[in-house]
């Protein structure tokens, strides 16, 4: 793969859920390959949508999105959605989990979907990947049990380990500790920081809460990038 | 394939409303082909009854009533037939053979038909199935009797068994009580009508009557010892059946019969009157049909509401799908095949319980009514039946799959 300087390049994009407000006006949006990088802003300011655009879930009425080296404005719906499923792992506040499956088939979903998340795993079959990571995680004794069953951290280190399984470039996490208590926020942070390492992805890490602050090297206020429309 | 795999686990967690609709739809395709396979049963079985018979005579009246009473013991004679004018189609040119029956007496619910060698001989079913015996042989003697397989069964009887016949259809309504009559045959398993009678000689038939006076026996009944064939003429039969030596000749020799100055009689073609049957029954077939039908519209809106209902708390589920990479369309498919999984299984579990219960209320059908009911295959309407089943679920599906795919797109990663 391509490594390119930046892992996400926004430029003059304007967004909005319909085309007469705008939700969104990013003049430029820079996040270097390989930063932890913490998006911070009031809730409503456009945090989830600004993900939206960089993972080509919603596409910009105006500018360029160039994610891992590739404006995704320019693709095919279908080629966006391939490009975010083996490129990204994303992890939401809550409910992440595909709540009819198992805590193995959940975080097997990527490699079954994408070749290229099969082909970076590091042990030879998806099976033996899932345990290798849901051990990583201490979670090795749920492994074949429903995910409903979970408590909503274990949860949440579950959906840690779909989003870094076969070790996507970019790691997005939305909000993922505000679901938690205080003591368990950090110790979720250290192991997200760990695996994202071990998997050498870029990390965007999205919050309200700057409490998390102080431990990413990079810091980016929506409010700094986009003049707010919302 | 993945998406194949999510939608059968997400409908197999929601086991208890999956289970309802796939129910709801299995009971509506069990009606519909239920039905459809008890019509083309009972026609087939109908059908298969009697074969190489070219007319049935009886004395003149409806064809139906004749057919139904000669050959399916379904209703009475109205009249008998003199055995003259029998005998008289019988030595006719262009006949083959003839059998004549005699009817109006039964044992235990089952009838009496009083016949000759011919019936042994030449009365074909299914095709070219003729008559065969488990045990023992024909009635010969005056108080000989033959057992249909199902009165050997239900009634125990065996080979030497006495048995007393009554007059009239109904059970122990004036009985024969001094005249007992030796089993001496019983006859294979025919899956017809034919099961279902006793069968005695034309001259048993006279000698249960002997001394009858106005329809009331005698005072004192005559002893066995001292009735002979000789003494015995046969006056009346209430029909027979008749083969013609050509089948070019069946309806000149109907229209022969249907003319005969000397009696009034009447010659049908039983295939043709079966038609007769079949378009009278067609009307409570269609009714049952529509019932049948309506039930599985109830059936598939059950699906559709459990799916549409599902919708909303299932929008989280999506966006987590779209960020694994899945496209809207592939949103789309999930839930398509959501609603297709449900009505092909419902529709499978429908078509296996109709023939189940088919196979399940045959005998009984057979041995209680003794409506011949075949054991039938796929038919194109059956065929036809699964296939609407099926199609209309998965365009059910396409409501809710609309709504997801929709939802796939404006939600973003904002849904739930
Ligand atoms: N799917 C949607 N359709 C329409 N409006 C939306 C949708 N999602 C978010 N919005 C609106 O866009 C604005 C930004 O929302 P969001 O990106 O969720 O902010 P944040 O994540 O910072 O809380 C809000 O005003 C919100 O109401
Ligand atoms: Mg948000």
């Amino acid at each position: 793969m391509i490594t390119a300087p930046e892992a996400v390049y926004l430029k003059n994009v304007v967004f909005g859920y319909d085309l007469r407000t705008p939700v969104l006006r990013v003049d430029e949006l820079v996040v270097a390959t390989g930063k932890r990088v913490f998006l911070y802003g009031p809730s409503g300011s456009g945090k989830t949508t600004l993900l939206g655009l960089i993972t080509g879930v919603l596409t910009p009425q105006q500018g360029s999105c160039t994610v891992l080296g590739k404006d995704i404005t320019k693709m095919s719906a279908p080629a966006r959605d391939r490009h975010r499923g083996s490129e990204m792992g994303y992890i939401f506040q809550s409910f992440n989990l595909i709540p009819y499956l198992t805590v193995r088939q959940n975080v097997a979903l990527p490699c079954h979907v994408h070749k290229r998340r099969r082909l970076n795993m590091v042990a030879h079959t998806v099976d033996k990947e899932v345990e290798r990571l849901v051990a990583r995680l201490g979670l090795e004794v749920y492994l074949d049990r429903n995910v409903k069953k979970l408590s909503t951290g274990q949860q949440q280190r579950v959906a840690i380990a779909r989003a870094v399984i076969g070790k996507p470039s970019l790691v997005i996490a939305d909000e993922p500790t505000s679901s938690l208590d205080a003591d368990r926020r950090a110790d979720f942070l250290e192991l997200l920081f760990e695996v994202c390492d071990e998997a050498q992805a870029t990390l965007v890490f999205v919050s309200h809460d700057r409490s998390l602050m102080e431990r990413f090297e990079e810091h980016i206020a929506l409010r700094d990038i986009s003049r707010g429309c919302a | 394939m993945t998406v194949l795999r999510l939608a059968y686990e997400s409908l197999r967690s929601r086991m208890f409303t999956t289970g309802l609709t796939i129910f709801s739809i299995a009971l509506s395709v069990l009606l519909l082909v239920g039905v459809d396979r008890i019509r083309q049963g009972t026609q087939v079985g109908f059908e298969g009854t009697l074969s190489q018979t070219d007319l049935v005579v009886g004395a003149r009246g409806g064809s139906l009533p004749l057919l139904l009473y000669a050959v399916f013991h379904i209703g009475t004679a109205n009249n008998d037939i003199s055995y003259a004018s029998y005998h008289h189609f019988a030595n006719h040119p262009a006949v083959l053979w003839t059998i004549p029956l005699s009817m109006g007496d039964s044992h235990r619910g089952f009838r009496v038909v009083a016949t000759d060698d011919n019936f042994y001989e030449h009365y074909r079913y299914r095709g070219n199935h003729n008559l065969q015996f488990a045990q023992g042989s024909r009635a010969e003697g005056i108080f000989d009797a033959v057992l249909g397989s199902a009165v050997a069964n239900q009634l125990h009887y065996h080979l030497g068994q006495q048995i007393v016949l009554s007059h009239g259809l109904q059970a122990s309504f004036l009985k024969h009580t001094a005249d007992p009559y030796t089993v001496v045959g019983i006859l294979a398993r025919t899956a017809t009508p034919v099961d279902r009678g006793i069968y005695i000689t034309l001259w048993g038939d006279e000698a249960m009557h002997l001394g009858w006076e106005n329809g009331a026996p005698p005072l004192t009944a005559i002893p066995e010892s001292q009735i002979h064939k000789s003494d015995l003429h046969v006056k009346t039969i209430s029909a027979f059946l008749l083969r013609t030596r050509s089948r070019m000749s069946t309806l000149f020799l109907q229209r022969e019969i249907n003319t005969y100055q000397p009696e009034p009689l009447t010659a049908i073609i039983p295939a043709f009157t079966l038609e007769d049957l079949w378009s009278v029954l067609g009307a409570a077939d269609v009714a049952l049909s529509l019932v049948s039908g309506a039930v599985l519209v109830v059936g598939l809106l059950v699906m559709l509401t459990a799916l549409y209902t599902s919708l909303n708390e299932r929008r989280r589920e999506i966006a987590v799908l779209r960020t694994l990479g899945l496209h809207a369309r592939q949103i789309f498919a999930l839930f398509i095949l959501e609603s297709s999984l449900i009505s092909a299984v419902g529709a499978a579990f429908g078509l296996a319980a109709a023939y189940l219960v088919l196979f399940a209320i045959r005998i009984p059908v057979e041995n209680r009514y003794g409506i011949p009911l075949a054991m039938v295959g796929f038919s194109a309407r059956v065929a036809y039946y699964m296939a609407a089943v099926v199609v209309a679920g998965a365009l059910l599906g396409f409501i809710p799959a609309i709504r997801a795919y929709r939802n796939a797109l404006v939600d973003g990663l904002n849904a739930g």
